[in-house]
């Protein structure tokens, strides 16, 4: 066992982790922040996506120990400080860009990761950014859209709702 | 004008607020205090003889609890079926035993043969690692038709065959069907495969198994659509255990499309185990597991003949199919080729004559089961694409073709046992023709071509038959469990309202959709309405979600017990106001006295049923709080037409989905934005089939596509945006909100259309090509441009 900190959502935080404990599991089951989700074994899913130190990361990829020291930011801190939702997070009601939820923090945290490099994305963009995060209940449309959205373009044009 | 509230309004979700701050709650987050953890050894031979296994050296590893074998479930149940298929010699279907942890033989790849409880997952892995199996391999059966071969291996010694059932629908005399053949002016024929799939919800399956010693009460939290069906086989078949001492709870669930209607093997494990070992045990499957044991979808291969006479009336349609059933039957796997597959064998057309034969085959693969649609995919599927192939080889426009033989009176009774209440097909493509933008594909053909691809236009009609009902008619079809819904409305003492109902949301929005209708029928807000689902401790017993059926019974029963509930508040306000019964108008949350200016509030009537000082006490019991279970009097009918436009690079035989467009009649709607959703989500699934998913096995029963390396599921540039449209609407005729069900129909009527629209594209580029077996990849185009 070893000891790691990290700042996780803006709070300091520390716990004792085997070598081979990834930083999902850490933020799972030693923080008990269940927002990020484990949706596969292959790094393909993207339900486990965090921001390591700004980066976007999938947090099954990269152990615990290498997470030592940075700041890590997950869907829990994502809401306004008021506790009301992001932009990201109230396009993706607004345009019902969820279903059954799982996908879903592993999608704001890759949009808002696209977002920040990208303001303003083209579809294609979009999809093409999302390669790495599975869904499967929204067929993409209304994700796409929210992130089009919140992106404040006009989605206006988007065939049906 | 579109509301803003109540039925027909595109309400945002209200669920989704904790989804979107990662405060959901998923089986995979729960954590009973004490918990141990199980992980399962798994076969990784599709068909073997257990010869030993040896736990001793294992079991002293660290943090070991218990690990059991086969041996610890003799005495024990197994897996149950719950649809009994009567073949066509009047003989039930054979049906194998489905142990929890194999006994001495080993069927398919992921089969489990030992499980390992402890402290950690870690720990429990690691003690799989050192538990020696000796097994003696043997040849398995993969292919279906050579499982039926005489002197095939059998994947069940004490079964007669590897068949489960052969069965007939609809014309069971092979020679009358023949003669309808024999009098056809144009017979077409093809034959074609409906892949393997595998669901794949997002979340993975989980269960925590926990027990009270001192209540003798076990809970089982459990990923499931259904909580208490899986009660009941569990108790009933498995355990036997009293069902009053198991509460089984599926929290929010993370996507289900039908692989988590079914009762597994760790399901039952983890209850079991929490007793046996005196502490609470967790299973999450990894996806490699998911691939392995998750029920599969599909996987028919199927030759099926349309004969229409000189006018291209359709005049017989004939098919025979090999379905897959792979090593056990799953809960309700023998039912989906047949009852849910040849019963939708007429699709939207008048054809008087129809024979439908399905072979049901067991062989050394994951149990296959309802995926979506289940049934009616594989069967629109080959109807429409033996249409489109006709039209081709008659010369005559695929869609007049098909209009030329639509049901057009209802109700209308098809020679496959159904009764088609309402519909209306006419209006459903004159939809789709008009937002797809049929007259200016000349155009966008024209442009494609100008860049070295080729275009083409597919279009497919569909219906389904969901809500699948009524209890008695399945029951005599071989349904071993009843299929109606229950809801029990809670109104509070301040005007509040819990709705306690059987149907389970995993992604459908019932939370958001349920309240609407009841807050529209007492006109009251909505956000005075709670849905509570999913606890067998809280709600009624109800049959849960599948088949497009929430809102057709589930919110049927909601809509009677609703009814019960304003009927007695009628009685509390008249008596408040001292007018007759009959005289009372519920409106907008306010009784009134027709004809008066008398009125008493929604809250005001609801307090007094709690606080009952001024109250009927002679008359009426104090409270106000009703209870109703529903079963339909017939499935409902969605139907519609879709149209997919795709570019072929013939260069490399890459497919793309330029547009695709769908037109839905799905009677009335309560939550339009929702509607839209559940087809966007059915499109991808039918796309994914289309173009890229195929789940594969080797000869020898090796699972090729185990992960998401190799199983390829739709991903966001694999897709187009969606034209949806279900205003062409013809409501049920016999439930109380005239709905239809629409969760099912993308996947159902989209596969056709993709493929339609590559072979139209081969063929403008003359190719001389009339079928591509899905997926349509690039790899299978390519070839088929080469020939
Ligand atoms: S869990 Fe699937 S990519 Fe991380
Ligand atoms: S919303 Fe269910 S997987 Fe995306």
């Amino acid at each position: 066992m070893s000891k790691v900190t990290m700042t996780v959502n803006g709070r300091a935080t520390s716990g004792d982790v085997e070598g081979r404990t990834l930083l999902s599991s850490y933020l799972r089951d030693t923080l008990g922040l269940t927002g990020t989700h484990i949706g596969c074994d292959t790094s393909q899913c993207g339900t486990c996506v965090v921001h390591v130190d700004g980066k976007v990361v999938k947090s099954c990829t990269m152990l615990a120990l290498e997470a030592d020291g940075a700041v890590v930011d997950t869907i829990e801190g994502q809401a306004n400080a008021d506790g009301s939702l992001n932009v990201i997070q109230q396009a993706f009601q607004d345009h019902h860009g969820l279903q059954c939820g799982f996908c879903t923090p592993g999608m704001v945290m890759s949009a808002a990761a696209l977002l920040k490099d990208n303001p303003k994305p083209s579809e294609s963009e979009i999809r093409k950014y999302l390669e790495g995060n599975l869904c499967r209940c929204t067929g993409y449309h209304n994700i796409v859209k929210a992130i089009l959205a919140a992106s404040g373009q006009d989605v206006s044009v988007v065939a049906a709702e | 004008m579109p509301k803003d509230t109540g039925i027909g309004a595109s309400q945002k979700r209200r669920e989704d607020v904790r989804f979107l701050t990662g405060a959901g709650n998923y089986t995979d987050d729960i954590n009973v205090s004490g918990q141990a953890y199980v992980h399962f050894v798994r076969s990784e031979v599709a068909h073997a003889k257990i010869l030993s296994i040896d736990t001793a050296k294992a079991s002293e590893l660290p943090g070991v609890v218990q690990i059991f074998t086969g041996s610890d479930f003799e005495g024990v149940g197994g897996l149950p079926c719950g649809w009994q298929v009567t073949d066509r010699y009047g003989e039930p279907m054979q049906e194998p035993p489905h142990p929890i942890l194999a006994q001495e033989k080993v069927r398919h790849v992921g089969d489990p043969i030992a499980a390992v409880v402890a402290d950690t997952y870690a720990q429990a892995r690691d003690a799989a690692e050192a538990i020696s199996i000796d097994f003696e391999e043997l040849p398995a059966v993969v292919d279906m038709s050579s499982a039926l071969d005489d002197g095939s291996v059998k994947v069940h010694d004490n079964l007669k065959s590897n068949l489960c059932y052969d069965w007939v629908l609809g014309e069971a005399d092979d020679t009358k069907i023949q003669e309808a053949f024999d009098a056809a002016a144009h017979v077409t024929t093809l034959e074609l495969t409906n892949q393997r799939l595998v669901a794949n919800p997002m979340e993975p399956r989980v269960a925590v198994g926990d027990y009270n010693r001192a209540s003798d009460e076990h809970t089982l939290y459990t990923t499931s659509q259904n909580p208490h069906v899986i009660r009941l086989l569990m108790c009933a078949f498995v355990l036997g255990l009293p069902e009053h001492k198991v509460r089984v709870v599926a929290p929010d669930v993370g996507g289900g499309f039908g692989t988590k209607i079914f009762h597994y093997a760790e399901e039952a494990f983890c209850t079991f185990a929490a007793k046996a070992c005196n502490r609470p045990v967790k299973w999450t499957s990894s996806r490699t597991e998911a691939f392995q044991t998750d029920a599969h979808g599909r996987d028919h291969v199927t030759k099926i003949e349309l004969a229409l006479d000189d006018a291209n009336n359709f005049t017989a349609i004939r098919t025979h199919t090999h379905a897959n059933m792979g090593a056990y039957l799953s809960t309700f796997a023998s039912s989906i080729p047949t009852w849910l597959h040849g019963t939708l064998m007429a699709g939207n057309y008048k054809t008087p004559a129809i024979q439908v034969n399905v072979r049901a085959v067991f062989t050394n693969t994951v149990p296959v089961d309802a995926y979506r649609g289940a049934g009616r995919p594989e069967a629109t599927f080959q109807l429409e694409r033996v249409i489109d192939i006709a039209a081709r080889e008659l010369k005559v426009d695929p869609i007049a073709l098909r209009r030329q033989n639509f049901i057009t009176e209802f109700p209308y009774e098809t020679p496959v046992a159904l009764a088609y209440d309402t519909g209306d097909y006419h209006g459903t493509m004159d939809r789709l023709e008009a937002n797809g933008d049929f007259s200016g594909f000349a155009a966008r053909r024209a442009e494609s071509e100008a860049q070295g691809k080729l275009r083409g236009l597919g279009v497919n009609c569909y219906i389904e038959a969901c809500g699948i009902a009524p209890s008695n008619i399945a029951g005599a079809l071989g349904a071993r469990a009843g299929l109606y819904d229950a809801a029990t409305v809670r109104v509070n003492a301040t005007g509040s309202i819990s709705v306690l109902v059987g149907a389970h949301s995993h992604g459908q929005g019932h939370e958001t959709v349920f309240p609407q209708v009841i807050a529209e029928m007492i006109g009251i807000d909505e956000s005075q309405v709670e849905i509570v689902h999913g606890d067998s401790s809280k709600i009624p017993f109800g049959m849960g979600t599948y088949g497009s059926r929430s809102l057709a019974v589930c919110g049927s029963a909601m809509v009677r017990a609703t009814e019960k509930v304003i009927n007695k508040a009628k009685k509390i306000a008249a008596h408040l106001m001292e007018a007759s019964e009959s005289d009372i108008e519920l409106k907008d949350g306010t009784f009134s006295v027709a004809g008066t200016d008398k009125s008493v509030a929604w809250g005001d009537v609801t307090l007094t049923a709690y606080v009952p000082h001024n109250f009927p006490l002679e008359d009426l019991e104090p409270g106000l709080e009703e209870t109703a279970f529903y079963d339909p009097a017939n499935f409902t009918f969605p139907a519609g037409g879709y149209a997919c436009e795709v570019e072929v690079d013939p260069e490399t035989g890459h497919v793309s989905v330029e547009r695709f467009t769908a037109a839905d009649d799905f009677g009335n709607v309560v939550n339009p934005m929702i509607v839209d959703g559940q087809v966007h989500g059915g499109l991808g699934q039918g796309i994914g089939q289309a173009l890229l998913e195929n789940c594969a096995y080797d000869e020898s029963g090796q699972l090729l596509t185990g992960s998401f390396m190799d199983y390829a599921m739709p991903r966001a540039d694999d897709v187009p945006f969606y034209s949806v449209d279900h205003s062409s609407q013809t409501p049920c005729t016999h439930n109380p909100l005239g709905v239809k069900g629409c969760g099912e129909a993308g996947a159902i009527g989209s596969p056709p259309a993709v493929v339609n629209a590559v072979i139209d594209a081969l063929q403008s580029g003359g190719h001389d090509v009339t079928h591509i077996d899905m997926p349509v990849s690039p790899g299978r185009v390519w070839e088929a441009i080469q020939k």
